[in-house]
């Protein structure tokens, strides 16, 4: 890609690949802005700007991080996601065959997930001002009526339960970026998860307290937040925590711990304890639940710390990191 | 103070004398009372808030004051003595008055092993004391453990749900007995009991069992040190691969059999705090207690009930000639906790958490206020050496020899202390733990609220660590107090220049395992210039890859291959690790990716060294690698051009490529790489002191807990011609850090505005 000189032509191509690659007719009817109806209901909207490096890792790429990012943060309201827009900021000399991977594979994850990205936008900035390419993705759902998530309301006593294997695109990403090969190649869980929610909502209903998809920060980021929020502690079980065995040991190669990784596919439900069995059997019959696991419990702690009883029976802190995982035995 | 100002002083004046430090509790009525008592001086003395008020009056005065500041009561630590003239009264008589209140200056003391004169009482059939596993008086005894508040006053203690029977309340009232005003007197018809008969405790041990033992600052866990599948099965059960644990015996004739003991580790020994002594090993005991090391921990019977338990182990032998005997016995005596959280002190959590570990839970009545492990020093370069500050020294002050504003510092996330500062004095709480779970996060800050109300103050600053992850860190955050954020390594030389009262620039030096640099890369073996709160860095040791970040800390085998990579020899990696069998894959991630941060830890390279050497290629304990390294040293051996020395950095790959190339594995290996390490360090150091112009020279940091390290440089320093100093107050390790954070706070307080050149 060019910037500057050409700049219309250039904009036209660019604006043909999405609009082959999204294909539907909002996008065909060339409007700057799209129309759509909505019973009277309560929705929500949700925006998220997409950088990652490498643009494209086993499993995924920056593009159905964006579809299915978005996607799962109106989710995480036990919403029903309904339309995404898109703008992308273009770093120039970005192959465009690398710009028509990334619209396609946002096409697939919308068709496949059934939520049609019906605007969008385009810039294409001088070399070194981006990093090849940056997705910024918005999103609006509806609500069921009745449902009411709050991240500060966990009680002592209620479950905590994961949907799946804990780890797996951060390490997808860092394994790529490394330039590591293992033996089983692990691959990104980037997944829409809006399905699975709306089978959760139906079992567990009120006493679903809130859900969060673990993404940056990982799983500890997401407790630590919620124990904040909620002004509980949460205690959880080493041994109970599902990870992958290839992410474990690629984890302990690089010296990461797998509850500081990000995840793309994946949500942590907080459940009070009566819901907990229906949550759990509707969370297994589905495909993107089928390993979800109770991991640990809120507990009473005016501190509101996050611990893991490890394996061999201690305690450890399950830390908020204000960065990437530093150092800290001297 | 007093005798040049006697001239000035004309007979009939009365004299009042104020007392400060750690002089309640101690015996000091009783010692004044019985002093004057022999003077014949009139007069009274008294406790209050700033600590103990003297009157005298007679012509015998002069000698008073002498006598007080020769010959105090042993538990006593006089700061000052103030005395000032007033008008005679004329009255006669001594008294010992009533404790007045007011806002407490004093302090409570640390505590102390069980005295003689309590040991002969305790042994002795006629006295009520017989058998008494809690006998207790102003010399010896639990001070900072048992007391809740101040004034120290039995109300304040855990002894304040038993009431003095007549014969006890006689001897707390006798101000001739040295019971006079002992908070914890107790005696079998009025004190708390003990849970399971001594008898029984033995016969436990005896048959090889496990038993939990309630001492001073929290449990011990006791088991025959001879047997090793008593060891072996508390190893398991408490989860504990290979770290060292401790040894008590009855006394020091006894410790000379199972370690090197001279007299400098004899008189360390028996230094009323009792503390654990790191010495020499003799063999004598089952392998596992300290597996690979040469040095062993050794403490002597601290406690009334220790003793009685050792003497029913030995079969009940005629008590004075058994004390000072030599005797094989030894017990196993480690903290009793788990999987790295802090040690057990309640009753309640004996129970709950200790099931599964002993086979016996030994308690009694007195609560346990205040938890404190057991001190650990060494004898290193002919004077002790912390490993860890805790029961028998906490809470005595360290003098900053200066005034300052009241300064709570946060220390580090590993070995934990906190350290709080009242005017010249700073206190360093007790070794806390790794604040990596709950319980010691808790142990935390229960500490920090009683030390402030012990001290009676309000911290006005918060000093911490860069560490922007450490628990330590967001604590000082969460003060709301004005932040002084102090640099890992200039908190550790700090620390040394302040114990010293160190002013103006130093050169300081850490030999270090990690700690967050300025730059937010991983420190750890650098060359500093300090001066007040200005400080450069000056060098450091020539950067390796950290592979993993800590793991590479627990995998010395990572920090081999990082060391190949700057050898430029990774193809080496796998057939020098074949028990390692990542090592192929880090050597080849290290050749694609220069991704891994690098550091300039000391620490890291101790580690290469010894997996280079094939030592140890996997820690089970922090400091393993280094600590087997080192034991396998006789006589550090230079290797001639093994170090270089290029824009301010040292670097060792000239010796890791001789002792790669001349296949130098296990004793070799660590002579060649000590004396080198220490040849090369001061050089370097030596170099920059006179480029500098300074002579003074603070060293700080873990690896200074390497004896042979931390002797070989300071005598090297000394025949350059400089002043080097250690540690010494504080622990070399991270235990010292708050004290240097508080120092650092300190100097940086008094330099107002900020100034520029550092952080
Ligand atoms: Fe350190
Ligand atoms: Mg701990
Ligand atoms: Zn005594
Ligand atoms: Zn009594």
């Amino acid at each position: 890609l060019s910037h500057g000189a050409g700049g219309r032509a250039m904009g036209r191509l660019i604006e043909d690949v999405f609009l082959a690659a999204f294909d539907n007719a909002w996008l065909a009817a060339g409007n700057d802005q799209s129309a759509f109806e909505v019973a009277a209901c309560r929705m929500v909207m949700t925006t998220d700007a997409y950088v990652v490096s490498p643009i494209f890792f086993p499993g995924g790429d920056i593009g159905t991080l964006a579809v299915n990012g978005t996607i799962n943060d109106i989710a995480m309201a036990g919403a029903r996601p309904l339309y995404l827009s898109a703008s992308f900021v273009l770093e120039e000399g970005l192959p465009l065959a690398d710009l028509v991977r990334v619209a396609r594979s946002m096409g697939e994850a919308s068709r496949a997930a059934g939520v049609p990205i019906i605007t969008g936008d385009t810039k294409v900035v001088e070399r070194g001002k981006a990093d090849k390419i940056f997705i910024s993705t918005a999103g609006v759902g509806v609500t069921p009526p009745g449902l009411a998530l709050s991240s500060d309301a966990v009680q002592p006593g209620d479950a905590v339960v994961v949907s799946g294997t804990i780890g797996d695109h951060g390490v997808a990403v860092m394994s790529k970026r490394e330039n590591l090969e293992f033996e089983t190649a692990i691959l990104s869980d980037c997944a829409p998860l809006h399905g699975l929610v709306a089978d959760m909502v139906a079992a567990a209903g009120p006493g679903l307290r809130v859900m969060r998809d673990p993404t940056r920060g990982g799983l500890a980021a997401t407790l630590n937040e919620l124990a904040n929020q909620s002004g509980v502690g949460f205690t959880l079980e080493e041994d109970a925590i599902p990870v992958r065995a290839e992410v474990a040991a690629a984890c302990e190669f690089l010296g990461l711990d797998p509850l500081n990784v990000a995840n793309e596919g994946k949500l942590v439900a907080i459940v009070a304890p009566d819901r907990l069995e229906p949550l759990l059997a509707a969370m297994r019959a589905h495909p993107l639940g089928a390993r979800a696991a109770m991991i640990g419990r809120a507990v009473e702690d005016p501190d509101r710390f996050v611990e893991m009883r490890t394996v061999f029976g201690g305690g450890r802190i399950v830390d908020w990191l204000a960065g990437e995982q530093l150092p800290r035995i001297c | 103070m007093g005798a040049t100002a006697a001239a000035l002083r004309p007979p009939g004046l009365r004299l009042r004398l104020r007392v400060r430090g750690s002089v309640q509790g101690v015996g000091f009525r009783p010692f004044a009372y019985g002093l004057a008592a022999r003077l014949s001086l009139a007069g009274f003395v008294r406790n209050d808030g700033e600590g103990v008020l003297i009157e005298i009056e007679g012509p015998r005065t002069e000698a008073f004051l002498a006598a007080l500041e020769t010959g105090p009561p042993p538990l006593a630590r006089i700061d000052s003595i103030e005395v000032t003239a007033i008008a005679a009264t004329g009255g006669d008589g001594f008294s010992i008055d009533a404790t007045q209140g007011g806002r407490s200056r004093t302090r409570i003391g640390a505590d102390a092993g069980v005295c003689e004169a309590c040991l002969d009482e305790l042994f002795d059939s006629a006295s009520r004391f017989f058998g008494y596993p809690l006998i207790a008086c102003t010399h010896c005894g639990p001070r900072y453990t048992l007391t809740r508040s101040l004034p120290y006053d039995r109300a304040q203690t855990s002894m304040a749900p038993f009431p003095m029977c007549e014969a006890c309340a006689r001897d707390y009232a006798d101000p001739g007995d040295r019971r006079f005003h002992a908070e914890p007197i107790a005696c079998p018809r009025c004190g708390p009991k003990l849970s399971v008969p001594i008898a029984e405790v033995a016969q436990a041990l005896r048959n090889g069992k496990i038993v939990a033992l309630k001492g001073l600052g929290g449990f011990h866990l006791l088991c025959d040190a001879r047997d090793e599948p008593a060891v072996a099965a508390l190893r398991r059960r408490k989860a504990r691969d290979a770290k060292p644990f401790a040894v008590m015996v009855a006394n020091a004739a006894s410790a000379a059999r199972l370690a090197d003991i001279g007299p400098a580790e004899r008189a360390l020994l028996t230094h009323r705090a009792r503390p654990i002594v790191l010495a020499r090993s003799r063999g004598a005991l089952a392998p596992s207690v300290a597996p690979n090391l040469r040095d062993i921990g050794v403490m002597l019977a601290y406690t009334p009930l220790h003793w009685l338990v050792l003497h029913a182990l030995a079969g009940a032998p005629d008590f004075r000639r058994w004390r000072d005997a030599p005797s094989e016995l030894a017990l196993v005596a480690t903290s009793a906790n788990l999987g790295g959280e802090p040690l057990v002190a309640s009753d309640e959590d004996a129970d709950s958490r200790l099931r599964g570990v002993a086979d016996l839970i030994v308690t009694h009545e007195r609560a346990i206020v205040v938890r404190a492990d057991d001190s650990v020093l060494r004898v290193v370069d002919g004077a002790p050496a912390f490993l860890r500050r805790a029961r028998g020294f906490v809470p005595d002050p360290i003098d900053l020899g200066a005034d300052g504003p009241c300064v709570i510092a946060a220390g580090a996330d590993l070995k934990n202390t906190v350290t709080i500062t009242r005017g010249r004095e700073a206190f360093v709480s007790q070794h806390i733990g790794d604040l990596d779970d709950r319980e010691t996060i808790r142990f935390r800050q229960e500490t920090v609220r009683r030390l402030i109300d012990l001290l009676q103050v309000e911290p006005e600053l918060a000093a911490c660590d860069l560490h922007p992850d450490f628990v330590s860190t967001r604590a000082a955050e969460a003060s709301g107090l004005p932040l002084i954020p102090v640099q890992h390594h200039v908190a550790h030389v700090a620390a040394t220049a302040a114990e010293r009262r160190w002013r103006g620039p130093i050169l300081g030096v850490a030999l270090d395992g990690y700690g967050y640099g300025a730059d937010g890369a991983p420190w750890g073996g650098e060359l500093l210039a300090l001066d007040g709160a200005r400080w450069e860095r000056l060098g450091s040791l020539a950067p390796l890859a950290l592979p993993g970040g800590d793991r590479a800390a627990r995998e010395p085998w990572r920090m081999g291959v990082a060391m190949l990579e700057r050898l430029g020899r990774l193809d080496d990696a796998k057939t020098l690790f074949t028990a390692a069998p990542e090592a192929a894959r880090l050597a080849e991630a290290l050749r694609r990716g220069p991704r891994a941060r690098r550091t300039t830890s000391l620490g890291r390279l101790f580690d290469a060294a010894a997996a280079l050497a094939g030592v140890r290629l996997v820690q089970h304990y922090e400091g393993q690698a280094a600590m087997e390294f080192e034991a396998l040293v006789e006589r550090p051996r230079v290797v001639p051009g093994g170090w270089a020395v290029a824009d301010h950095r040292l670097d060792f790959a000239p010796l890791m490529a001789a002792m790669l190339d001349g296949g130098l594995g296990g004793r070799e290996a660590a002579e060649a790489f000590h004396g080198t390490l220490v040849a090369g360090l001061a050089d370097w150091i030596g170099a920059a002191a006179r480029a500098r112009g300074l002579t003074r020279i603070a060293l700080g940091g873990g690896c200074l807990m390497n004896r042979v390290l931390a002797e070989g440089l300071v005598e090297a320093l000394r025949a350059a011609g400089v002043e080097p100093a250690l540690p010494r107050q504080v622990p070399a390790n991270d235990g010292g850090v708050s004290f240097g954070q508080a120092a650092f706070a300190l100097a940086r307080a008094g330099a107002a505005p900020a100034p520029s050149g550092e952080t």
